[in-house]
This record gives structure tokens, sequence and C-alpha cells, in this order.
């Protein structure tokens, strides 16, 4: 892997992508250690306290949900797609920077990579989990989500093919099974080396299933390298297919503010651009809560902001293309579409998020920005909350004014809707407390292939 | 440091890993057997009455028209349960005595209804209409079987969605001629040129219409 030592790269000689110091033997020390030796901290148990209760206010929502139907929301005709769907995009939107840095960079070579990638992957796969709700939740009779899977069924006929709804199950579907899978391969030499420091026999026999019979033979390895880059191959087209259909759910509807051939690239770069908000705004506490700076150095931190700075300004393009093609195309509805955008009801949204979205990351352009990392975990917490305003402003302002004045109305979430949403979040965090708890977090593998330790002389 | 798992335990790996494909195959064949046997579908079983009453012997021994007792088959969407006066049409002169038939006689005396056990039950959901089907050169043995050899009526098709769709996809493989319609005998024979093409003459002489409307969700859902 290593091409050329790390420590003479001209351009990073002050931010290398790993302390110095380190060794193969330190390296797996400290990381197994969080997992295997150290006392559970106590902010561990608070926040797992926290996200857990929050849990329960999704596992309540559900129940009454189920009792008595989606009429709980605030959704109804015009805007039969509130909170639920824009939450939706939300959560799928933050899982494309794990899919990206796993996927992406591997093939791109970028070593920096290395000990972020197996963190945002789980938080790839924790986010899906989480969209993965609303759209079933939102069906009426979750009961048969069932029926949207193409299988020979008693009822003789198949699933809408023509619906980009249908695309979007095998669209999610794919990506969940991919990532589920890249996430375990990548673990497995890891388990490997858990099972073999574990100290209690049923930590021994666990982490040993997990492993999978891994004794790191060179056979092992090769078959490993070829599965992983092959698992990469697979995931890369997902970066861009699944929020391309994401937004042909969208696109391929002829409101207004919806129907746009830009939306494909616009949804992904929005994507990418949440999902990094994402990770800063996760890793930033953690490498400080358990000192993983010598893993997660600076140089990651300029990294993201510098890809969050470049998908926000792709994102603000979108807007800029929006309106303007919304006055240029001379369609009374498009530009009408446009002018209640910033204008009617729901106008104090769409300026905040130009706020949150565009002005925001502008800052990023300034090092001494990246370097902050309190600004910067800020930064993070605005564009997660634009990228929220955004898809409310789509799915909300194109549905509650349509062409016919006469079925014009309102969208005011419920209180279910807001329990929903935080129910979600306290179940994201509720796997990220017990992924960080019981898992390496950083790939303790493939942190020794970029140490110094593992350049071969010639 | 000692062997965690022993040294069989590479097999049961192996086989956990390859049969948890078949596993799948085999729970999803299995499923989708359950759901169309009679154990779901109720197709084939027999349902007692309060009365024993054999449509064998009054169909196929007496030879009794269908539309003697189930009056309503050609005008409504129901075919219609006879009234315990119609049983007493006849049951007052024949085995006017017969033990069996004193549930019939109470009802005639009380006019309480006789309380039938549904043999044909469609969810609430879909739209039927026996009149329909039957000026339109559906017979009654298409969908209730050979009624005239059941002592004991049952359920003689599944009534799935996919049943419904095999006759609205492709009608002219099940309709036949009005002289017909009553006919237990009558069994749909495509094999010969002169079959099939009569099936199609038949449905344009019906007027049914096309696929696209038999088969539009709200022909049947409403």
């Amino acid at each position: 892997m290593a091409d050329e030592p790390h420590n003479l790269d001209p351009q990073h000689t002050t931010t290398p992508v790993v302390a110095p110091g380190l060794t193969f033997a330190s390296v797996t020390d400290k990381i197994s250690s969080i997992v295997l030796k150290r006392k559970t901290p106590i902010w561990w148990f608070a926040g797992f306290a926290i996200s857990f209760i929050l849990f329960q206010l999704l596992l309540l929502t559900i129940t009454q949900l189920l009792f008595v139907g989606i009429g709980l929301w605030g959704i109804n005709i015009p805007v039969a797609w509130g909170m639920d769907i824009l939450n939706f995009v939300w959560w799928i939107g933050i899982g494309h920077a794990g899919t990206l840095i796993s996927a992406i960079l591997l093939l791109l070579r970028q070593q920096w990579r290395t000990s972020i990638n197996r963190f945002a992957e789980a938080m790839t796969l924790f986010a899906v989990a989480q969209a993965g709700m609303y759209p079933i939740m939102h069906l009426g009779r979750p009961w048969l989500a069932y029926w949207l899977f193409p299988y020979p069924n008693t009822m003789g006929i198949w699933p809408q093919f023509r619906s980009p709804l249908m695309w979007d199950v095998f669209a999610v579907s794919t990506y969940a099974t991919v990532s589920a899978m890249f996430w375990f391969v990548g673990l497995i030499p890891d388990f490997a080396t858990l099972r073999d420091r574990a100290k209690s026999k049923p930590w021994q026999i666990l982490y040993g299933l997990l492993a999978m019979g891994w004794r790191g033979s060179a056979r092992h390895w090769h078959r490993y390298e070829m599965a992983y880059l092959l698992l990469a191959g697979l995931a890369t087209p997902l970066v861009l297919s699944v929020h391309t259909i994401v937004s042909f759910d969208f696109a391929v509807g002829v409101l207004p503010g919806w129907h746009a051939t830009i939306f494909p690239p616009y949804f992904v770069a929005g994507a990418i651009y949440a999902g990094f908000a994402m990770v800063l705004l996760l890793t930033i506490p953690l490498r400080k809560l358990y000192g993983l700076q010598g893993f997660i150095t600076m140089r990651h931190m300029h990294n993201m902001a510098k890809v969050m700075l470049a998908t926000g300004l792709i994102v603000g393009y979108g807007y800029v293309m929006e309106a303007f093609f919304g006055w240029y195309s001379g369609n009374r509805f498009e530009r009408f579409m446009i002018w209640n955008r910033m204008h009617g009801p729901y106008a104090e949204y769409y300026w905040a998020l130009i706020v949150c979205n565009i002005v925001t990351p502008q800052f990023l352009w300034i090092k001494r920005v990246r370097s902050n990392l309190l600004v910067l975990w800020l930064i993070s917490i605005v564009v997660s909350i634009g990228m929220w305003l955004e898809r409310f402003v789509i799915v909300v302002t194109s549905l509650h004014r349509d062409f016919l004045p006469s079925s014009w109305g309102q969208y005011q979430p419920s209180m279910w809707d807001w329990t929903m949403f935080i129910g979600t979040i306290g179940f994201f965090f509720t796997l990220l407390f017990l992924f960080i708890r019981f898992l390496p977090m950083i790939s303790i593998f493939e942190m020794r292939t970029i140490l110094p330790e593992a350049e071969v002389e010639e | 440091m000692p062997q965690i798992f022993h040294h069989s335990t590479n097999a049961l790996a192996k086989l956990t890993i390859y049969g948890a494909i078949f596993i799948l195959v085999a729970a999803l064949w299995v499923t989708a057997e359950l759901n169309r046997s009679s154990w779901n579908t109720g197709q084939w079983v027999e349902r007692q009455q309060p009365v024993q009453f054999s449509h064998k012997h009054h169909v196929g021994d007496d030879g009794i028209d269908c539309r003697y007792c189930h009056t309503s088959v050609e005008t409504a969407a129901s075919a219609g349960i006879p009234s315990t006066e119609t049983c007493m049409n006849c049951h007052k002169q024949i085995w006017a005595d017969s033990p069996y038939l004193e549930p019939v006689r109470a009802s005639f005396r009380t006019g309480k209804p006789i309380e039938w056990i549904r043999v044909h039950d469609l969810p609430d959901y879909s739209y039927f209409n026996h009149s329909i089907h039957v000026k339109k050169g559906v017979g009654c043995s298409t969908c209730h079987g050979r009624v005239d050899q059941m002592p004991i009526a049952y359920q003689a098709s599944t009534l799935q969605m996919e049943w419904c769709l095999e006759c609205h996809r492709a009608p002219e493989n099940f309709v036949r001629p009005v002289s017909k319609i009553f006919d237990m005998e009558w069994r749909p024979v495509n094999t010969t040129k002169e079959e099939i093409a009569e099936g199609k003459s038949l449905v344009s002489k019906y007027r049914i219409q096309g696929a696209n409307v038999l088969t539009s969700c709200s022909t049947c859902h409403r």
C-alpha cells in the first residue's frame, strides 16, 4: 500500500495521517483496549442511557402508529409526504459518507481513509436502518411491506416496476446489504484480534464466531483482499445510485420544484455533504474522549472539511440553478414555486436553508476555521440542520401549492412526527454507543499497514 | 492458549454457510405452498350445515335447476340463499315427516331462518357480482365445480386473486355459450383451433371488455 514513505510527503510534513512513534503492537493495544481492557467510562453510560430513553420514543410512536394508523402524523392531502419522507431522505443521505469513504477512497488509494472508514461505515449502516423505517411505517399497513418485493404471490400481480418508489426498495435494500457486508468483511481480521486478546471465555467464543475461523494465513489475506476489493467495486456505484433513485421519487413526479433534471447530482452531492457533516459531528468528540488524536489526525479533519466545502458548493450551485430555471423556464407554475419558496408561508425555512447550506460552509475556505475543532463541529451541526431544512423545503413547498389553488393547503408536523424523529436519533445513537463499546471503532489491521514499520525496504 | 473451538466446528461452520441458502429457499417454498394450500384457502374443505342438505341429491339425482333456489343469480350481486318456504314447496309433500328435515320444519313454524354456513366467502374489499358473470358466459361450474357431485358442499376454487385473474386476463379460455351456463358437465376444451376460435368469438359476442378493463384495480376493488 505504502508507495512512498509517509513522512517524506512534502505537502503534509506537519500533519501526517498517523502520529509518529506508533508501532504495530501499540496500535493494536490502543484500539483493542477500548473494547477489552479499559473501564467503561461514565460518559458512555450517560450517553447510552439518554439515547436509549429517546429510542423508547420511537417504539412508543411505532406502537401507536400500528394501532391508530398514519393519521397520527401531520400529513394529509395535499401534503401527504411530510416528515416521514423528508426524514427518510435525511437519514439515507447521512449514510453516504460511509460508502464514499470506504469504497471510493479505497479505490483511489487515499490512505487517510483508514482510520475513519470503520466508524463511517457503522454510521452508514445505522443511518440506513433509521431511513428504512420511515417509508415502511408510511405504508399505512407496514405488516404487508413484503408486498414491495417481486415474489410469486397469490395475487398474481407484480409490483409496479415503473414507479420510482419501487426502485427505491431495490436501491435501499441493496445499499443496506452491501454496506453491511462491507462492514462485516472489514471487521473479520479485527474480530480475530479481539478473539485472541479477550480474557473471558464467553467473549472469546462470541468474537471467535464472528471471526469465522480467521487465522491470518497468507491464503486468508489473499482472499480477504480480493473480497474486499470486489465489495468496494460493488459499493462504488451505490454512492451515486442510491441517492439518484431517491431523487427520482421527486424528479419523476410532475410537480413544480420536483420535476427537474438537476435532482440526481444535486441530491448525491447533498448526501455526501450531509454525510461528512455527520462524520465530523461524531468523530470530533470521540477522538477527544478516547484520546485517538494519534489516529484521527488534523489532516483527517482538514480533508473532511474540504470534502464538505466542495460538496456544499455543488449543493449551492443546485439552489442557484433551481431558482434560475424557475425563472428562465417562463412557466408560470415554476416561477410561482420559486416565488412561493422565497416569500410564501415557508419562506423562513428557505432562507434558513440558504444561510445554513450556502453561507456557513464558506468559512471552510479559511484554514484557521478548519483547524478550530469547536468551530468545525458547530459548522457540522449547522450543515446537518441545513440539509434537514432542504428536504423540508423540497417536500413541503412543492406539495402545499400545486397547480390548482383549490387544492392548496398547509402542513404542520404533529407531536408524533417529532417523537418519531427524535426516536430515530435515539436509536441511531444507541447503536453507535454499542458499536464503540463492543467493536473496534478503528480498523486495527489497516492502521498497521500505514505505519512506518509496514514500509518494506527493497 | 488452548483452542476455543473443537475441530468439528469447521465442518459445522461450512454447513451453516452453505445450508443457509437451502434453508432460505426451502422456507420461501414452504411459505408459498402453505399460502396456496387448502389449510389457508379453505378449498376442498366440506362445510357441515345445520340441515343435512345434499347438492348431489337435489341437483344430480333430481335435476333441479340452480336458479330454483339461488333465485337472484341472474339479477343481483348475490346468488341468494333460498328461504325456508322454498324448501317447504316440496317438503310439505315429500319426506314431510323425515326427522332429518325437522330443522327445516322448525324454521317454517317459528319463522326463524335456517342459519346456513357460508361456503364461499370473498373478502369484503373485493366487489363481486354474480349477475354480470352469468350474463357474460361464466357458468356456475367454472367457479363452483361439480356441485351435482357434492353430497356436502365445499369451496371448489382457491378464491385467491391469481385465480380470479386467470380468467380476467384471458376470458376466452373459460366462457361458454348461453345455453350451457347452468350445465354442470360443460368443461372448456381449448385444444383445437376451432375451440379456441369459438372462445374468442364468444368474448366478442358477449362484448367482454379487454384485459385492461378487466384487470384494472377498480374493477374489483371499488
